[in-house]
């Protein structure tokens, strides 16, 4: 029986401070400790109170001392469950579990919320520093690549070998709907000369099909065993593969979609046929660079597809494991059958007509205002400001962002997104975690994905155990909590 | 796979007059479209950033995960 596909993402923030010193740590630490010290404090957080200058970034103020910043404090969790902090030289949000991929989008679009908010209390807390422009996206173009990482909730029953084998299919070709776009190409892996545009940002940095790794030789299938949950229940599959994607619609459908093939592992459902690329790193880079979608690739059993194709024969075995197993795993029928209809709806747009899906698709939107602007300015491929619009997508200042200008569909509207930002989802053990977070900051001492420790004041150190994602909901803790007025009644209440 | 297959066939079912009726109302489509196209150019041409190549050059990034 598959479980509850629980489900998170992860995203590494691309980070410039033009006339800064250079230093990205520096840079994001600044932020992270700009939210956390201000914007979280602040319940009654003031939309309209930006200084004008906050968006006229791009000078250096010379003469002005940068501020000291303490990396190593550079590392907080939300009152909405998620961890904000700086890695790998970039600012990384981890959204709190949520229970469906419509939750995920959610708290995807309150992660971007919360670094809009950083680089406004930045502003306010280190004056002096550099002002930081944050980016979601994946590369700086000049082949360094930061990760968008997804998480699922596994059956540590089900062989992990099995997962790897059948989730290949999906990772390869998902990205023509995923995919966040990307002009030219950056990396050995493709032909430079000859990629104009592609569908990923991501794809041509992979270059194994199985692996540990994930900042070189990065593998399509993520072999890291870290479930932050009970290991004798559970699994947590690292998805390192995919894109930051800005629009709702994609990212509903990459945690949809792929939470839904995961459940047709666990149940021992399959598409009829075999439908592993014989070459799988091939044909990731491939399906990136095939604007026509019409370019078929090699499978295992010698026959060709094209990406749409393996997709339509995902979505068709889904939808009959839909009318057999139903939909709860994705949260509830519900949202399953939301992911079901988009799914399908997406396939025939792209089928038919890709174009049709410029509000609803990143890489279609980014490509359809790369090819204006070329047809306007009469630009060649390889001029930078081409490289520019693409980067500019991605940026998250409402001043600039070109995104945000181009009438996307939303699934989720700004009230529910600036709840997100300080209310955990209701539904998992992110509940419990936000909600001491909230309600006693100065007694946690420690927020872990699966513990809290409290300080009562009094010895020892007190360790909360959280191993399973679905318990400490509201459901389970909201009266207790309630009827708690200190974490010391909390805990005895717990122990009772 | 058959009812996909169905939905396929359905589309070219139209009859002629249809089709004719068709013709003026999508071209009007197309010329908003267009329309709307330019309103957004003309945005994105004021918040581009004035100096690409440099803007372009000068984003650089540590590789993460």
């Amino acid at each position: 029986m598959a479980i509850p596909k629980v489900c998170g993402i992860e995203t590494e923030y691309g980070i410039h401070a033009p006339g800064g010193d250079g230093n990205p740590i520096a840079a994001s630490s600044v932020l992270v400790n700009a939210y956390a010290t201000e914007a979280e404090r602040r319940t009654d957080w003031d939309f309209e109170d930006e200084t004008p200058a906050n968006d006229a970034r791009g000078f250096t103020r010379e003469g002005s001392l940068a501020p000291v910043v303490e990396t190593h404090l550079a590392n907080t969790v939300l009152t909405n469950g998620a961890r904000y902090y700086v890695d790998h030289a970039h600012p990384e949000y981890s959204s709190p579990e949520c229970a469906d991929p419509l939750s995920c989008v959610l708290y995807d679009k309150a992660g971007e919320e919360v670094l809009r908010r950083s680089m406004r209390a930045a502003a306010h807390v280190y004056p002096n520093a550099p002002a930081a422009v944050v980016y979601k996206n994946n590369s700086d173009g000049k082949g360094n690549s930061y990760g968008c990482h997804e998480n699922y909730l596994m059956d540590r029953a089900v062989p992990f070998a099995k997962v790897a084998a059948a989730i290949v299919p999906h990772f390869v070709t998902r990205q023509i709907f995923t995919g966040a776009g990307k002009v030219g190409a950056e990396t050995a892996a493709l032909d430079r000369s000859a990629v104009t545009f592609q569908i990923s940002q991501r794809a041509e940095f992979f270059e194994e099909v199985i692996g540990l790794e994930t900042t070189l030789k990065r593998p399509i299938v993520n072999t890291r065993d870290e479930p932050h949950a009970d290991p004798r229940r559970f699994r947590r599959l690292h998805v390192i593969v995919g894109d930051a994607n800005l629009a709702e619609v994609a990212t509903f459908l990459k945690v949809g979609t792929t939470a839904l093939v995961l459940a047709m592992v666990e149940d021992d459902v399959s598409p009829p046929r075999d439908l592993t690329p014989a070459d799988p790193v091939r044909s990731l880079h491939q399906v990136s660079t095939d604007l026509s979608l019409a370019r078929p690739f090699t499978l295992s059993d010698g026959s060709t597809a094209t990406a749409l194709a393996v997709q339509w024969e995902l979505y068709t075995a889904a939808r009959k494991y839909a009318d057999h197993h139903g939909l709860e795993v994705l949260g509830s029928d519900e949202v399953g059958e939301q992911v079901l209809q988009r799914w399908e709806a997406v396939l025939h747009g792209l089928e038919q007509d890709p174009s049709t899906l410029a509000r609803q698709l990143d890489w279609v939107a980014k490509r359809r205002i790369v090819e204006a602007y070329r047809e306007r300015h009469g630009c060649e491929w390889g001029d930078s400001r081409l490289a520019a619009l693409d980067l500019q997508y991605h940026d998250l200042r409402p001043s600039r962002s070109l995104y945000a200008r181009l009438g996307m569909e939303r699934l989720v509207d700004d009230e529910a997104v600036a709840s997100a930002v300080t209310t955990p989802p209701a539904d998992t053990r992110a509940w419990f975690r936000g909600q001491c977070l909230a309600r006693w900051p100065e007694a946690v001492v420690t927020a872990n994905w699966d513990s809290l420790v409290f300080d009562l004041g009094t010895d020892p150190l007190r360790r909360v155990p959280m191993m399973d994602p679905l318990r400490g909901t509201a459901a389970h803790t909201a009266a207790l909590l309630e009827a708690s007025a200190s974490p010391a009644q909390l805990l005895e209440r717990l122990s009772a | 796979m058959a009812e996909r297959e169905l939905k396929r066939k359905s589309a070219p079912a139209r009859t002629e007059t249809e089709v004719i009726e068709e013709a003026p109302a999508a071209s009007e489509r197309g010329e908003k479209i267009k329309a709307e196209l330019d309103d957004l150019m003309d945005e994105i041409d004021e918040v581009l950033e004035d100096n690409a190549e440099e803007f372009v050059r000068n984003y650089v990034q540590k590789g993460g995960q």
